[in-house]
């Protein structure tokens, strides 16, 4: 076999099957008819999106099914496209996949959908299975050559991390055309004659952005974070010398509180005020947002009837601060501009830090608890 | 609009003036506005502005850019600290 595909050097096995003829499914409830080309009939989609669409944006925004909200992988038909219409590069997040096709609406032209496993086209670009193989590999599979006249590839210009444009044209005979960052702007770049401005190519991250990433933050957190007020509920009830439920309030609901603020702050507070919390590392502005969660939740506190003791109240503040530092550094994953040494470096920094005051913080706590008795 | 900054002086970014061939393409790919394009080689005017996404490297032709590309993920963080070889997010 003497195909395109023998020749790439690969940095892994080549997947069974991978390059041989295949089209998607018109079977998946999102196509609305199919296109009868040379190679076979293409599933057809619209920019309209339904209400089933919103509602499994509205799921995966909450962290639910993320990682089967898929489409399947190859060439999709927008409206009518024809032999010249250009051929747009995607991932297989349905997410990614909706958010395209609502983008273009009144544009006729093909998509090329890459098998990602589910995952939007900068985090696959990133892990490399939106990728120049895979993206050889498709359209060998589509046959893209005998579907359109042209050898041009419009791919996201954030799929760059994953896609290497002149091996691309090698293997394929496809020439990349890295479009806008953001899918919004490609309106503008066809009518500017596939054109990016420089404003176009700059990957920001605006309020709006960084508002719908905090549902994924919170229920993630919460995975890590019930267990821990569990700890405090149930120790605090079962160490007392008072009754389960009297003790499980008294001593067990402040340091639960503190968690809770702490994840509060880490992916609530430092997303949304993120240009505004002073210091560059993200642990640093978690923490701050931990201390304001602090004195607005706990602080409250200090003035109750029971009476703390200044160990038991000064635990709370350790906690609190570990868990939204904690929180805060997770969100450098989800931030547009952290590099993985800047990461690294405030994580051998922060790591310490937030281990150190969540154990002296427990600790504390089991002290005065203790003492209490 | 804001423009973010991370830590300073922490990226791995390099670029080799002799091999550069001025084509451009970091410029393009960056989305961080790291490179410009002066007097036919390709200049780092906002190293610290660069993440280490690798696009840059990827797409040289020539193989002048190097970086230590990844993501600047926790998980996969603490995963190499603790040498297990493991998924990122």
């Amino acid at each position: 076999m003497n195909s395109p595909l023998t020749a790439l050097p690969m940095a892994q096995p080549v997947p069974e099957g991978a390059g041989s003829f295949c089209l998607p499914s018109l079977n998946q409830d999102f196509v609305c008819g199919h296109l009868e080309t040379p190679v076979g009939k293409i599933p057809k989609v619209e920019s309209i999106l339904e209400r089933r669409d919103r509602l499994g944006h509205f799921r995966v925004r909450w962290n639910i099914g993320r990682d089967t909200f898929t489409v399947e992988p190859g060439l999709y038909a927008l409206s009518c496209p024809n032999t010249d219409s250009p051929v747009l590069v995607t991932a297989n997040y349905k997410l990614t996949f909706d958010l395209l096709r609502q983008a273009l609406d009144g544009f006729s032209c093909w998509i090329l959908v890459l098998d990602t496993k589910g995952v939007n086209v900068w985090c696959a670009a990133g892990k490399g299975t939106f990728g120049t193989e895979e993206l050889v590999d498709r359209i060998q599979a589509s046959r893209l050559h005998e579907v359109v006249k042209h050898r041009r590839l419009i791919v996201p210009q954030l799929g760059a991390t994953g896609v290497a444009a002149h091996s691309v044209k090698q293997y394929s005979g496809f020439s990349v055309h890295y479009g806008p960052v953001m899918l919004e702007d490609l309106p503008a770049y066809f009518r500017n004659g596939n054109k990016a401005e420089p404003g176009m190519r700059l990957k920001q991250f605006p309020l709006k952005e960084r508002f719908v990433l905090i549902p994924v933050e919170i229920m993630q957190a919460l995975q890590q974070g019930l267990p821990v007020i569990l700890f405090f509920l149930l120790s605090a009830g079962f160490f007392g010398n008072s009754s389960f439920f009297n003790m499980l309030i008294v001593h067990g609901l402040p340091p639960s509180l503190a968690v809770l603020s702490g994840i509060i702050g880490g992916t609530i507070f430092t997303p949304l005020l993120l240009p505004w919390i002073p210091g560059k590392a993200f642990s640093m502005k978690g923490a701050l947002c931990g201390l304001l969660l602090f004195l607005l939740v706990l602080l409250p506190l200090y003035g109750a009837d029971t009476h703390y003791s200044s160990l038991e109240k000064s635990s709370w503040l350790f906690i609190c601060l570990a868990v939204s530092s904690w929180f805060g550094m997770a969100f450098t994953g989800a931030s547009t501009f952290t590099s993985l040494n800047g990461v690294r470096k405030e994580m051998l920094i922060g790591l310490p830090l937030q281990f150190a005051a969540l154990t002296v913080g427990t600790v504390m706590w089991l002290t005065a608890l203790w003492l209490s008795t | 609009m804001t423009e973010f900054r991370y830590l300073k002086d922490v990226v791995t970014l390099t670029c080799d003036q002799d091999k550069c061939i001025g084509c451009g393409m970091c410029a393009v790919v960056c989305p961080h506005a790291v490179f410009t394009i002066a007097g036919k080689k390709a200049q780092m005017v906002r190293r610290n502005l660069c993440m280490e996404c690798g696009a840059c490297m990827k797409n040289c032709p020539a193989g002048a850019i190097t970086v230590e590309a990844g993501e600047g993920c926790v998980r996969g963080i603490i995963n190499e600290l603790l040498g297990i070889e493991g998924p990122c997010c």
